[in-house]
């Protein structure tokens, strides 16, 4: 059975499954759909409270917790939304435009 | 043993159904088509099915119904006409491109406006570049035969691509004929039972049907279907036979009559084709070369068989019971001459468009046609290629 981690914008066409199937659950994880973001959060540690008010908010899970604490961002799957940096009632998550080098 | 009986085109579709017993039918009525699901109903209601019958509140959702049941596991079947594929339009697309081989029971009707509840074939020839495969059927008979036929080509590993199974609304829908009916052991041994490698219930195997396809996976995607629909022309011809096996009663792409020796011809789809074949019997009473092809199956379109069985003819005349509206011809006409364009020597051919909204195609109106052909015949003059017969002038 084809795992999806072996399919990838390289493969041929007759190496993807019939109708795009996928034959095991979390695949999304592996796609990484942080490329699409235009605005970027980020996170002031010193002013965090922990309240984690931010988490559930975040429609994308992209707000990693560990031990009853957050974590910084996984850039991999954010979507640069905002909405962590409006519902933080401790101004710890500043919002602005990414900002590219390469051109 | 298989037995006599007279039963409507719609009759004949719900018995076959019966005779399969799917697991899942979404249903929802529509003029001409209705009797299908109310046949149908009896059979639910008497126990005589162990079909889970969902009855819904739009042709969006009947498909919507079938996609997630195939997706499931299970065998998914709905019945529709005109507007009520028209609304299952973008369903259409999610089963053929989920590769759900849904067996729809389409009872072809022309789409408004003006409305009109009687048979032409706008609305599957709208649906042809959706994936499906599309069999067309010329009488009561066809319509039960190919129905049986739908699932064992549909469902194979190598196809998994929805199928059509057409009939004239009216003309073969509401008429009775006598037709022969196959054991039920026959059909259960002929259709099977559906065997998914994958589906949504299958415990041990979590599986998303449906994702995202974004730019670059949705061409090789397309190129999955596009190589499934190939696949299928090799699948319907083994079943065809195998069926020919079983009853005595072959198919394959298209049905020829008098064709080998014909100097002109007509091709056509559906009901038609009886009256052409009269047409064709008076003439060749009278002498004349005439000979008639009857297309069955319109996708996968069968270009290369078609271009050899018609290479010959002088002169071709193709029938398109839908308008297209390309100020060049029917959609049927359009594929016909592309197939024939890559032979050395083609015949001259016309385009008709006719028999729109249920307007009565007669021997007489075959008659001109084959006269209109011989005319370019005995001139080498084609004249109008985009003509349209029925109309009052």
């Amino acid at each position: 059975m084809k795992k999806a981690a072996n399919i990838n914008e390289q493969s041929k066409w007759y190496e993807l499954t019939p109708g795009c199937e996928i034959y095991e659950p979390g695949t999304a994880r592996l796609t990484i759909t942080g490329e699409w973001r235009t605005q970027t959060p980020t996170w002031e540690e010193s002013r965090c409270k922990q309240c984690l008010l931010c988490v559930p908010y975040c429609p994308d899970s992209s707000i990693p917790v560990t031990d009853g604490k957050r974590l910084d961002f996984d850039f991999d799957h954010c979507k640069g939304c905002g909405i962590c940096a409006k519902v933080c009632p401790f101004q710890a998550i500043t919002f602005h435009k990414e900002e590219h080098t390469d051109g | 043993m298989a037995k006599r009986d007279r039963l409507s085109g719609n009759e004949a579709v719900a018995y076959a159904m019966k005779q399969i017993d799917p697991d899942v039918m979404g249903a929802f009525p529509i003029t001409p088509s209705t009797e299908i699901p109310q046949y149908f109903a009896q059979y639910v209601a008497n126990g005589e099915v162990n079909t889970e019958y969902v009855t819904v509140e739009s042709e969006h959702s009947s498909m919507s119904t079938c996609i997630g049941a195939e997706a499931a596991g299970a065998r998914a079947v709905t019945a529709t006409s005109s507007c009520g594929l028209a609304l299952m339009w973008e369903l259409l697309y999610v089963a053929s491109s989920s590769r759900l081989p849904v067996t729809l029971a389409c009872v072809n009707r022309a789409l408004s406006g003006p409305i009109n509840i009687n048979n032409d074939h706008s609305d599957s020839m709208g649906a042809r570049d959706a994936g499906w495969i599309q069999i067309y059927a010329e009488n009561n008979q066809e319509a039960y035969d190919n129905y049986l036929q739908a699932m064992p080509i549909g469902e194979n590993p190598a196809v998994r691509l929805p199928v059509m199974v057409c009939q004239d609304g009216f003309i073969t829908s509401h008429a009775v004929e006598n037709i022969e009916l196959c054991d039920d052991a026959d059909v259960k041994n002929f259709v099977g039972t559906y065997e998914p490698e994958h589906y949504l219930l299958k415990h041990d195997n979590p599986l998303a049907v449906g994702p995202y396809g974004v730019s670059p996976y949705y061409m090789d995607a397309k190129m999955g279907q596009v190589e499934a629909m190939k696949n299928a022309k090799e699948v319907i011809l083994a079943v065809g036979k195998k069926f020919g096996e079983m009853t005595g009663r072959s198919y394959g792409f298209f049905e020829t009559y008098q064709l080998e020796d014909a100097e002109s011809a007509v091709l056509l789809i559906g009901s038609s084709a009886g009256t052409a074949r009269a047409t064709v019997d008076k003439l060749r009473a009278q002498g004349k070369k005439v000979g008639m092809l009857k297309l069955r199956v319109f996708r996968p379109f069968p270009a290369e068989e078609l271009a050899a069985a018609l290479e010959h003819l002088k002169a071709l005349a193709i029938l398109d019971k839908a308008e297209s509206f390309s100020n060049a011809g029917g959609p049927l006409g359009a594929e016909v001459r592309g197939a024939l364009y890559d032979l050395d020597h083609h015949p001259k051919t016309i385009n008709y468009v006719y028999g729109l909204g249920g307007r009565d195609f007669r021997v007489q109106d075959c008659e001109t046609i084959f006269n209109a052909l011989d005319e370019i015949i005995r001139t080498g003059n084609t004249g109008a290629r985009y003509r349209h017969l029925g109309q009052r002038e």
